[in-house]
């Protein structure tokens, strides 16, 4: 079962948002996430919202798909000059999944389509899809670079057959680096997503897939932690007993190893599980969740925020086919955040960013707020220059403690 | 066969001489409520429709636990030979925390009812009852019960119970309290056995305070035994030990429900109300006279209850120390052995120390409140009181180890208690390895029967007053049993044990032990902790110390990883319900300096496995 969807207040079916999104909407970005709820297979340790074709019919089925996004989209250009936003070209564009690439690569290029046409994309906007090794060729992905995309984000997960199979994943490890010369050949920047910490995998394991991805050269690479969510496949075999279960320990030897290798190799950390090459190939549309920036999500169980209002779409697709086809919002609920919840977001948000969070310098903060920061510091959780000079950045071990960090510097 | 009586002795005008005064010496689960209510059944004081088990047990735990800590006094009529009496049954407290309101209950009485199940035999506190009834002069009915039951051997028992008191063991009476067999031949009984009170009618009055009851309607409900004059309603009283007088309310008999009269003559049982709101204003034991004619000396035995054994008791929401206050206050109306005053704690807050008879009545108290109070509450590890002498002979009392002196220490002194433990002689190896290994010192041992012994030692209360007996029970299979008394003090090489987080002491989990136990109290509490407080941002060392010199350590080693991978899709609702789960969670901890503890890890440390089943004795 894919992951529950928060409590939150009745959304309106016209999508209108509150007066409060407008403050200030002209200097933050705006982007745009198209989920793709669709995969090849489900994975054992997978919650996101997505189906086999098997698992779906009618109005929902993978063929129709493309044009109920299309129609979300005009919902959304629609409700937000409705609302009276005003208009704002595409900073970040992200197709995610499931597997975008499932799709054939026509329908996502009429998605993109239309979502240019309803807001343009900015200059030198990033338009990235993920994709599964398996479902490119060279000829969709010169497809994908022609209608606009500039990136593609390639699952490759782990280069050890074992933890593939751990994983249920279905791509052979050889196909990765054949996949990433196309995309480069047909001028997409390349990210490569990693997981760790997968049942059975040793850290010499998690060490050759490194090295092995590191090999392609890639201009960014994310490292995932494999986190056991309840209800999954993987949940259940571990409570059975048939696969090891998850130690931290060993998650954070593997989080360090992966620093250690990945900068080795030239690439910064930008973000808790991100490294980007150079600071322009950090991914954008990424950095807008952590910086609290726009953001429309297309697609059923997908999150959007808009000046401190967060909403969620229904999850399953025949019920988000059903609201799309009513011309009625597709929204099952949101939330307006409140000035002081605002504050908690930004400071666990911000906190994950190598730009930091923007503190008080030591001399302006109050008892508790210096002893807090001062504790950080001495425990050796962040930088203290940058606390001095009114940044918090977290160092490496305050990376991996990252949670507790955030709890210590927020009011109770 | 005696029928029920048709006419009943009137209270005030009643005849000593057809008045018999009996308590029922029995163990807990051997039947004496059982049999009590039979008795009522059969005189007619209650109708057989009206009849609740157990009738003359009133609070809920008691009820459940099957034990009577308050007791009450029943007036019955038995006609006998063309003769109606009054019988009062005076009910005793069963265990053995209370062994001084039993004393009471005994004086106020000319004789006892010694009931023993016909399957089990007698036990240790049946036994140390039995002495102190006999002690005091009491006639004893030895009387088998549940002999209805297959597992019941009357001839093995009768011949322990005639061994015990002396006597034919053919004279020792079959009944069961459950079919009834035999209740009316032990009425009978005590009517032709027991000696009728005597006293002098005309002396000034004199009446023994054998029990002390708040009710929230009435006040304080006090029980008395009659020994001379009389006493009258309206009249005042005073109350020979404090001097303090009051004006008699109401003054009647319980039949068994309270039933005004013309007064109480001597020998006989009843009860007093004043008007006072609390329990210490009519103290067991003491001495009820006429405050216009009073009597010069008061009656024999008085004594103030003496708390033994104590423990800090803290609400686990901190914010409920109001509510533990007051409740505290409401209970110490009904009962004049408890006592208590605030203590602050740097791990557990704010909290008050207490004072208890012991074990049971610690551990009824803590269920008091928790049930009628709705409370949730940590309670330390139970303390004895010592004497401890400084080097320049400053004396100071300790009853929790945080307050034990820094200073030169001359002496400690620790009180002492003898105990009496009644088991299958299997066992008697078992026994005495646990009392030898509680620095116990023996004083005696007897043959009950061919396989029953009675072993007698002295033992530090601090030795007991933990686990003790649920170790012994399971090292006798259950069979064993336990009574202990006070008795004077030892000078001992004692030391006090911190436990220190990160260098921090914490005074709750603090022990004063012998010197040879120190390190394994260190080397227990610092494992326990280790498994029981969860790993923290750095390494927590933990350290057992006597003073400065650590005895034990234990270290928890820092957790390394405490980050969310990522937000799936943006969804940072999820990310931040997560957030706020965590600081609620953050909200029950303790802190220790840094170090967040748990509040399930304190309850955790401070229980002993074996105290599920606890104090059932």
């Amino acid at each position: 079962m894919p992951s529950a969807l928060p409590l939150g207040d009745p959304a309106p079916p016209d999508g209108l948002l509150p007066a409060q999104a407008l403050e200030g909407a002209a200097s933050r970005a705006f982007g745009l996430y198209v989920h793709i709820p669709f995969c090849a297979v489900r994975c054992g340790y997978c919650d996101f919202n997505t189906y086999t074709a098997t698992e779906l019919g009618g109005g929902a089925s993978q063929d129709a798909y493309a044009v109920t996004a299309v129609t979300e989209v005009e919902f959304a250009a629609q409700a937000l000059a409705a609302s009276g936003l005003p208009e704002r070209p595409l900073s970040t564009v992200f197709f995610g999944g499931g597997t975008p690439t499932l799709l054939p690569a026509e329908d996502l290029a009429a998605v993109l389509t239309a979502a240019i046409g309803a807001w343009g994309l900015a200059p030198g906007a990033e338009v990235t899809t993920e994709a599964n090794p398996d479902s490119v060729t060279p000829a969709s992905l010169q497809l994908l670079a022609d209608a606009g995309f500039s990136r593609v984000s390639f699952g490759m997960q782990s280069a050890v057959p074992h933890v593939l199979k751990v994983l249920d994943r279905t791509h052979t490890p050889s196909r990765v680096p054949q996949a990433v010369q196309w995309a480069r050949d047909a001028g997409l920047a390349v990210s490569l997503d990693l997981i760790y910490g997968t049942p059975g995998e040793s850290l010499a394991d998690w060490r050759y897939s490194l090295e092995t991805a590191l090999s392609y050269g890639p201009d960014h690479i994310s490292a995932y932690a494999l986190i056991v969510e309840d209800g999954t496949k993987l949940a259940a075999q571990i409570r059975r007993g048939e696969v090891p279960g998850i130690d931290d320990d060993d998650h954070a030897a593997k989080y360090e190893l992966a620093d250690q290798l990945i900068s080795a190799a030239g690439l910064s950390w930008y973000e808790v599980s991100n490294w980007a090459r150079t600071p322009e190939q950090a991914c954008r549309h990424n950095l807008a969740y952590w910086r609290g920036d726009d953001w429309w999500g297309i697609g059923p169980g997908a999150h959007s925020h808009v000046g401190g209002v967060r909403w969620w779409n229904v999850k399953h697709p025949t019920a988000y086919a059903g609201r799309m086809a009513a011309g009625l919002s597709p929204a099952a609920g949101r939330e307006t955040l409140d000035s002081e919840t605002r504050n908690v977001e930004r400071v666990m948000l911000e906190a994950r960013l190598s730009s930091g969070l923007e503190i008080p310098s030591l001399g302006g903060l109050g008892d508790t707020g210096r002893h807090a920061v001062a504790g950080l510091i001495a425990d050796g959780l962040i930088e203290p220059a940058a606390a001095f000079h009114g940044t918090l950045v977290l160092t490496l071990k305050g990376r991996l403690l990252a949670d507790a960090v955030v709890r210590r510097i927020l009011p109770d | 066969m005696s029928p029920m009586a048709r006419t009943a002795p009137v209270p005030a005008a009643t005849d000593p001489a057809i008045i018999r005064n009996f308590c029922i010496i029995a163990h807990i689960d051997h039947g004496k409520s059982t049999l009590a209510d039979r008795m009522l059944q059969y005189t007619g004081v209650v109708q057989s429709r009206d009849m609740k088990a157990q009738y003359l047990d009133r609070m809920d735990i008691e009820r459940e636990r099957g034990i009577t800590i308050k007791s009450q006094a029943v007036r019955m009529p038995w006609e006998l030979d063309g003769t109606s009496y009054a019988l009062n049954m005076i009910d005793t407290p069963g265990h053995v925390d209370f062994t001084y309101e039993v004393s009471r209950s005994l004086a106020a009485c000319e004789g006892a009812v010694l009931l023993v199940d016909a399957a089990q035999g007698i036990e240790a506190q049946t036994l140390a009852n039995l002495y102190l009834a006999m002690e005091n002069n009491l006639t004893i009915i030895p009387v088998l019960n549940k002999i209805d039951l297959p597992a019941a051997q009357p001839e093995k028992y009768a011949a322990e119970l005639a061994s015990l008191i002396g006597g034919d063991p053919d004279d020792v009476l079959r009944v069961s309290g459950k079919t009834g067999a035999g209740v009316e031949a032990l009425l009978d009984k005590i009517v032709r056995d027991l000696p009728a009170p005597v006293g002098d009618p005309d002396a000034p009055a004199r009446a023994m305070i054998f029990d002390s009851v708040y009710d929230t309607y009435r006040g304080v409900v006090t029980y008395v035994r009659v020994v001379d004059g009389m006493l009258h309603p309206r009249e005042r009283i005073q109350m020979m030990s404090t001097r303090a007088s009051h004006e008699l309310l109401e003054i009647g008999v319980s039949s068994p429900e309270p039933t005004p009269s013309k007064g109480l003559g001597v020998g006989e049982v009843g009860y007093l109300i004043t008007g006072v709101k609390d329990v210490r204003q009519s103290k067991v034991g003491d001495t009820v006279t006429n405050l216009a004619k009073p009597a010069a000396d008061s009656l024999p035995g008085y004594a103030d209850a003496k708390p033994m054994v104590f423990s800090g008791l803290y609400p686990l929401d901190g914010t409920d120390y109001p509510v533990l206050r007051d409740a505290l206050e409401k209970l110490m109306l009904n009962d004049a052995a408890l006592v208590y005053e605030p203590e602050t704690s740097a791990a557990l807050g704010f909290g008050f120390r207490v004072g208890f008879l012991g074990l049971l009545h610690l551990e009824i108290t803590r269920e008091r409140l928790e049930r009628e109070y709705n409370l949730d509450l940590i309670s330390t590890a139970p303390n004895v009181e010592y004497e401890v002498t400084l080097e320049d002979k400053r004396v100071v009392h300790v009853t929790n180890p945080s307050e034990y002196p820094t200073g030169k220490v001359a002496e400690v002194r620790e009180p002492m208690v003898s105990a009496t433990i009644l088991a299958p002689n299997d066992f008697v190896g078992a026994i005495m390895e646990l009392c030898q290994s509680r620095r116990g010192v023996m004083g005696g041992m007897d043959y009950l029967s061919e396989d029953r012994v009675e072993i007698r030692y002295r033992l530090p209360l601090a030795e007991i007053v933990f686990d003790f007996f649920d170790i012994l029970k399971s090292k006798t299979r259950g069979y064993g049993s336990l009574d202990w008394k006070a008795d004077g003090d030892q000078v001992a090489d004692l030391v006090k044990v911190d436990i220190m987080l990160q260098g921090e002491q914490v005074d709750a989990f603090s022990a004063i032990t012998h010197r040879d136990k120190a390190y394994a109290y260190g080397v227990m509490m610092t494992s326990k902790l280790r498994e029981l407080i969860p790993r923290q941002q750095f390494e927590v060392p933990i350290q057992a110390a006597i003073g400065s010199r650590i005895i034990a350590r234990e270290s928890i080693r820092a957790i390394r990883k405490d980050v969310l991978a990522k937000c799936y899709g943006g969804d940072i609702t999820r990310k931040r319900k997560l957030l706020e789960k965590q600081k609620e969670g953050k909200k029950r901890m303790k802190m220790v300096g840094r170090v967040e503890v748990p509040q399930e890890a304190f309850i955790a440390a401070l229980t002993t496995d074996e105290s599920k089943d606890k104090a059932k004795k």
